[in-house]
């Protein structure tokens, strides 16, 4: 039915990136997501001060219009560093520049899904974990954490399923994904449609992976649940 | 002052909450093996009284002396009441086991892993020693069927067993009971009830905020009366119960009285 002209390699190439942009953007949004979140329930003005500036800037500007910012920007930042530094000329990669984007930008919806997951787990069961000598460090690593999952992980998912389809938006800075590649053999082919669609099938097996995957975290979270 | 032999001491404790005065320069001393019964109306302030000794509200004047050791306080920047040192609230911490009202076990752990986090964690006691312990203790309170178990698949009366347990696997020098059957229903109070006695019976020192006036008439070697946030009654409870001096001791008890006789019928 599908005559891919031998393209179909060259895809699944674009695929691995895709999903290597991917994964390195959730570790880098879920490491932001919970300082920011713990930034925004500390006790410090400052720290509250910075999140909430952090997260009203990113989720205000499109994803689009950050990333050309961050890549085109970047590398005027780094020509400048560069030439004062006297460095040999610096390439910023679309790579690096994509993948900081998405972390950045995710890492503020990270921020918000963590908080209310925090603000979710019961008072009383972090209170005991202080009447029996628990320091504040052990109370947030061995029950606030691990009880914070079952709540966040909705929102966690959502996030991780449209931070992945964010993904096709590297493609606009030059980094050969997969929606760069089915760009390239649409318009090799000029059987554009047939490629799209490919990639669109290829994002429906990692978000119906993803969402596998997530079923079994939140069942693995809520064993302790009555409704479990 | 010479508390060595004091398991606690109270001296005229203060607790604000906001403008509201909820502690008005409460004094207490308990010795080991005391039991000490504290009772009073919703808003008397005898939970706030309890909490404070573990240092869960921070007191705004007086001070606590544990085992003759005394709480360090000092004032923050806004002139706010906070521990001086987090360390020694943390060890005191360690010789008090607290039963809570909603029994607050760890949700995500299970009955094992409750009553074996604290020893593991905050004393590092090896971890097959714990289990062992935790073990003898889950059968001492007629719970060890239920190891493997979540919180949530429990009735209250085995998880407030359970949150015994886990009391008692600090191995306490006292332990603090915080209305550890008012969320209980009826039928359940009892199996609590009874391990409560076994307890009391085995010498430890207990301080048990209540409304269960037979427990505190047979059990307690002392019950102290709180209302708005003085205590207005207080002594043995072959006395106290028999000749109260306070009115509203007396109305408190003839209150529950038939409200305890109403749910046995």
């Amino acid at each position: 039915m599908f005559n891919l002209h031998g393209y179909f390699p060259m895809i699944l190439e674009g695929m691995l990136l895709t999903v290597e942009v991917a994964l390195l953007s959730l570790v880098i949004s879920v490491v932001l997501g919970m300082i920011g979140a713990l930034a925004k329930l500390s006790n410090y003005r400052l720290a509250r001060g910075a999140a909430t500036v952090y997260t009203t800037i990113i989720r205000g500007i499109p994803d689009l219009v950050l990333m050309t910012v961050v890549y085109f920007g970047g590398q005027m930042l780094v020509n400048d560093i560069g030439y004062a530094l006297e460095w040999e000329y610096i390439d910023i990669s679309p790579f690096v520049a994509g993948t900081l984007t998405i972390g950045f930008i995710f890492g503020a919806y990270m921020t918000e899904t963590f908080r209310g997951g925090i603000l979710a787990v019961s008072k009383e069961e972090i209170e005991a974990g202080y009447a029996f000598g628990m320091k504040r460090s052990q109370v947030f690593l061995r029950l606030t954490l691990p009880l914070m999952v079952r709540h966040a992980l909705p929102g966690f998912g959502n996030n991780w399923m449209v931070l992945a389809k964010t993904t096709a938006l590297v493609s606009v800075i030059g980094l050969q994904d997969m929606v760069f590649k089915a760009g390239m053999a649409g318009g090799a082919t000029r059987q554009p449609f047939t490629f799209y669609l490919v990639v669109a099938m290829l994002f429906l097996v990692i978000t119906g992976v993803s969402d596998l995957g997530l079923r079994w975290v939140n069942r693995r979270f809520s064993i302790g649940v009555r409704s479990a | 002052m010479n508390n060595g032999d004091a398991a606690l001491v109270v001296d005229d404790l203060h607790k604000y909450f906001g403008s509201d005065e909820v502690l008005k320069g409460i004094s207490l001393e308990a010795h080991e093996g005391d039991v000490i019964a504290m009772m009073g109306a919703s808003g008397s302030g005898k939970s706030t009284f309890l909490r404070c000794i573990n240092m869960l509200e921070t007191l705004t004047s007086g001070k606590i002396y544990v085992r003759g050791e005394l709480i360090r306080m000092k004032q923050d920047r806004n002139g706010v009441t906070v521990p001086e040192d987090m360390k020694q609230v943390e060890r005191i911490r360690t010789r008090l086991g607290m039963v809570f009202q909603q029994f607050n076990l760890w949700s995500h752990m299970t009955v094992l892993e409750n009553v074996i986090e604290a020893p593991v964690h905050v004393l590092k006691i090896p971890k097959n020693e714990a289990v062992e312990r935790a073990e003898a203790l889950l059968h001492k309170v007629g719970i060890h069927d239920r190891m493997h178990y979540h919180p949530a698949h429990l009735s209250g009366g085995q998880q407030q067993r359970v949150a015994i347990a886990r009391a008692l696997a600090m191995e306490p020098n006292m332990l603090l009971f915080d209305e550890p059957t008012s969320a209980l229903d009826p039928e359940l109070v009892g199996e609590v009830l009874q391990v409560m006695r076994n307890l009391a019976e085995e010498g430890r020192t207990m301080i048990v905020v209540t409304h269960e006036i037979g427990f505190a008439e047979d059990v307690s070697s002392r019950v102290v009366f709180l209302h708005e946030g003085s205590i207005e009654e207080e002594g043995p409870p072959s006395e106290v119960f028999k000749n109260p001096s306070s009115d509203r001791f007396r109305q408190f008890v003839s209150k529950h009285v038939e409200t305890e006789q109403v749910i046995k019928t």
